[in-house]
């Protein structure tokens, strides 16, 4: 039909040529002959960037055009073409290991950029922290002082304290810049800790609440300057897995009670989303990469006040979210995961099996299009964000597989697996990238750093890579 | 030689002397010098079976003063971090899928720049050739008797097929051909039923070696795919060598251990 052909074209050429700034665009087509056909179309034109738009007609994705790519051709129907930005910069895919960092002298066990990328900090089993200088890829600071094995650290969303979870049943803060320990442990928990959460930035713009899961079947949330316990909340059976704090304020907990409770920040209990048939390993909120960089974006602007930040992360926050409600996944032992948006009912939406033996880790991609669910049966499945469907497997690894880390623009998945190796996923092909071995041993905890340069992962061999471009 | 217990009657009937147990503990005292007088006279053969029995005692002794040692020293070991840290993922979870860990990689480096391996059966008994073929008597009236017929296991790989039985010498009996072995793992001990590729070796003779005849003491190589190993390079391990423990003829199954 030529209409079809006449959008397509124009499609094409809004996406190629940049517009000057502030204008709109009202677009009406008209054919050879004069006459309209349709009624007059808004077009999004202001941005300072051309921001680069997929195009989808139902589920398939318009790569080349209209009549090729889409399944059902039928020539009656009205297409509807939903339009998505891309994000704006691109991250190139790491291909080579910069550096082995050596240093821990026990597996290293949980690895985390800060919010704005520039540091790195490291959890082991020999009862410290490590803080590595990235420019020069080298150790900056050992943070002694825990008993046990470092098994969770958290950075607050401001980039000024780290906060780490031990063994030996206590949360530790620590001052990146100097590399002192901010105090005591922070004690309370009877037995150890199994994950950390700050309170969003903005939400709070001190950033001086977290939030720690433990064994103990408790969440202890603190305050970080008075150092004490705001509230306890022991409502579970077993022991918690996993916390999540959500960009409304609701604490999101996952325990081996096969439950995750909804709490608000007062520690009332809001709701109880039951419907797994083991333990809930883990969560994944759709907001998660916005809470983590918080003020902190690709330009890599900083803010002069704490207002201006507060201010900057709200707005990040507002414009990712839109208009629809937070969504949570949840990945269990019972091989399944559940799609649930708490914030409007507590039955899940979707429940997304397909995995044949234990979910260990889910994660959304930045953008919130995607879920990524690693698995002990070796493979990463990939899954609609908006809905949960399945939309495809990626197989590669012969072992299992721990932890799945997004690139920041949303095209690239890390995958770091039992069998020592890494691999880089291209989520358009849905194929692997490439493969980056070079662990001696079982690869335990992946990260990406946010500005999209460099990727560090660390695992049972007691080293510290670091991969870059 | 007393005949009866008349020393021991004795003792019972009048009791001993007022001094013995004085008496007792003085040659005892002296035992530590009188055996020290003793090792430093003797000489010869006498000399040489006493050191021996000596040197055995010693070293027991040494065991249980070390361990009353160890009993006296204890020093508070709550402060050291316990080794074999996991992340929190794989805390609970400390039974599952041990067999299937990966082996060091670093000594395996270190194995193959070496180009040595250490078999744990670094020697096996002697076999005549009598033991491991048996002559096959064929022609009209089964005088001829060029044919063997091989008695022990044997392996022929997938795509065997028998030379025409006139040109065939060497007969491998079907029931005799194994595809699988039971493979432990050493350091897990876990052990896994794993295909058979090859024969690699066998100690006897490089000719049993090319017949694909398994006995104690040969080198296999074995489809590992099962356990997951990868190499620091990335690629993914299928193949291992496994060495054969046991007699496969009398057992009527292969065990190996893997050569890690």
């Amino acid at each position: 039909m030529p209409a079809n052909k006449a959008k397509a074209a124009a499609l094409a050429a809004v996406a190629v040529q940049p517009m000057p700034e502030g204008t709109k665009v009202v677009a009406q087509f008209k054919s050879a002959d004069g006459e309209s056909t349709g009624p007059p179309l808004n077009l999004p034109g202001d941005s300072e960037d051309p921001i680069p738009y997929s195009f989808y007609v139902g589920e398939d994705e318009i790569v080349k055009s209209l009549w090729i790519d889409r399944k059902d051709k039928s020539t009656e129907d009205t297409i509807t073409i939903v339009y998505q930005p891309q994000a704006v910069f691109r991250v190139r895919a790491v291909s080579r290991c910069t550096s082995t960092l050596s240093g821990h002298t026990e597996a290293v066990l949980s690895c985390s950029f800060s919010p704005d990328g520039s540091q790195l900090a490291t959890g082991s089993g020999d009862a410290t922290v490590r803080i590595w200088d990235l420019n020069t890829e080298t150790p900056r600071f050992t943070l002694k002082g825990h008993k046990g094995w470092v098994l969770s650290i958290a950075w607050s969303p401001d980039g000024k304290t780290l906060a780490s979870g031990s063994m030996d049943k206590t949360v530790r803060l620590w001052d990146p810049k100097t590399g002192k320990s901010l105090g005591d442990g922070l004690k309370g928990h009877t037995k150890w800790i199994t994950s950390l959460a700050w309170e969003p930035y903005h939400l709070n713009s001190k950033a001086n609440r977290l939030a720690s899961s433990s064994k103990d079947s408790t969440v202890r949330v603190w305050d970080t300057t008075l150092r004490r316990v705001i509230m306890t909340i022991s409502q579970h059976t077993a022991a918690v897995t996993c916390v999540k704090w959500g960009g409304e304020g609701l604490i999101y907990t996952a325990s081996q009670d096969k439950t995750i409770k909804v709490w608000n920040s007062s520690g009332v209990l809001v709701k109880t989303l039951q419907g797994h048939g083991h333990w809930v390993n883990t969560l994944a909120l759709s907001t998660d990469f916005v809470l983590r960089t918080g003020p902190f974006d690709h330009t890599g602007k900083k803010y002069a006040t704490e207002e201006e930040s507060k201010a900057a992360a709200l707005a990040r926050y507002k414009a990712f979210k839109g208009s629809k409600p937070e969504r949570l996944v949840s990945g269990s032992d019972d091989f399944t995961m559940f799609f649930w948006e708490p914030e409007t009912s507590k039955k899940p939406l979707t429940r997304m099996t397909g995995h044949q033996k234990l979910v260990n880790h889910v994660s959304f991609s930045p953008d919130g299009r995607y879920i990524a669910s690693a698995s002990f049966d070796t493979s990463v499945k990939l899954w609609d964000g908006q809905t949960g469907k399945f939309l495809g497997n990626l197989r590669g690894h012969v072992g299992s597989v721990y932890q799945v880390c997004w690139s920041s623009d949303s095209r690239m998945l890390l995958s770091g697996s039992k069998d020592s190796t890494l691999k880089l996923w291209d989520i358009r092909k849905m194929k692997i990238k490439l493969d980056l071995p070079g662990h001696m041993d079982e690869v335990f905890a992946v990260d990406w750093s946010p500005g999209g340069d460099k990727v560090a992962s660390g695992g049972k061999d007691k080293q510290l890579k670091i991969w870059r471009h | 030689m007393p005949q009866n217990e008349h020393i021991e009657e004795h003792i019972k009937r009048h009791g001993r002397r007022f001094d013995h147990a004085e008496r007792t503990r003085k040659r005892q005292a002296r035992q530590a010098h009188k055996d020290s007088q003793f090792a430093q006279k003797v000489h010869g053969l006498k000399a040489k079976m006493y050191n021996k029995k000596r040197h055995a005692e010693k070293i027991q002794m040494k065991k249980t003063i070390k361990q009353h040692e160890e009993k006296n020293a204890k020093q508070k070991s709550a402060d050291a971090v316990p080794e074999g840290a996991v992340p929190a993922y794989l805390l609970d979870r400390e039974g599952q899928d041990r067999a299937k860990i990966l082996s060091n990689m670093v000594k395996q480096k270190r194995k193959e720049k070496a180009g040595k391996w250490s078999v744990p059966l670094p020697a096996v008994r002697g076999m005549a050739e009598d033991e491991m073929f048996k002559v096959v008597k064929t022609g009209k009236s089964k005088s001829k008797a060029w044919k063997r017929m091989i008695t022990k296991a044997t392996f022929v790989g997938d795509g065997f097929t028998r030379k025409p039985p006139k040109y065939e010498r060497f007969v491998r009996p079907m029931a005799m051909r194994y595809k699988k072995a039971h493979v432990t793992h050493p350091e897990l001990k876990a052990t896994f039923q794993l295909p058979i590729i090859g024969v690699k070796k066998n100690p006897q003779s490089p000719l049993y070696t090319q017949l694909g005849v398994i006995t104690k003491g040969t080198v296999l190589e074995v489809n590992v795919s099962e356990l997951g190993l990868v190499t620091t390079g990335g690629k993914v391990v299928w193949g291992k060598y496994a060495q054969v423990t046991n007699n496969p003829e009398n057992d009527g199954c292969i065990n190996a251990v893997l050569l890690v």
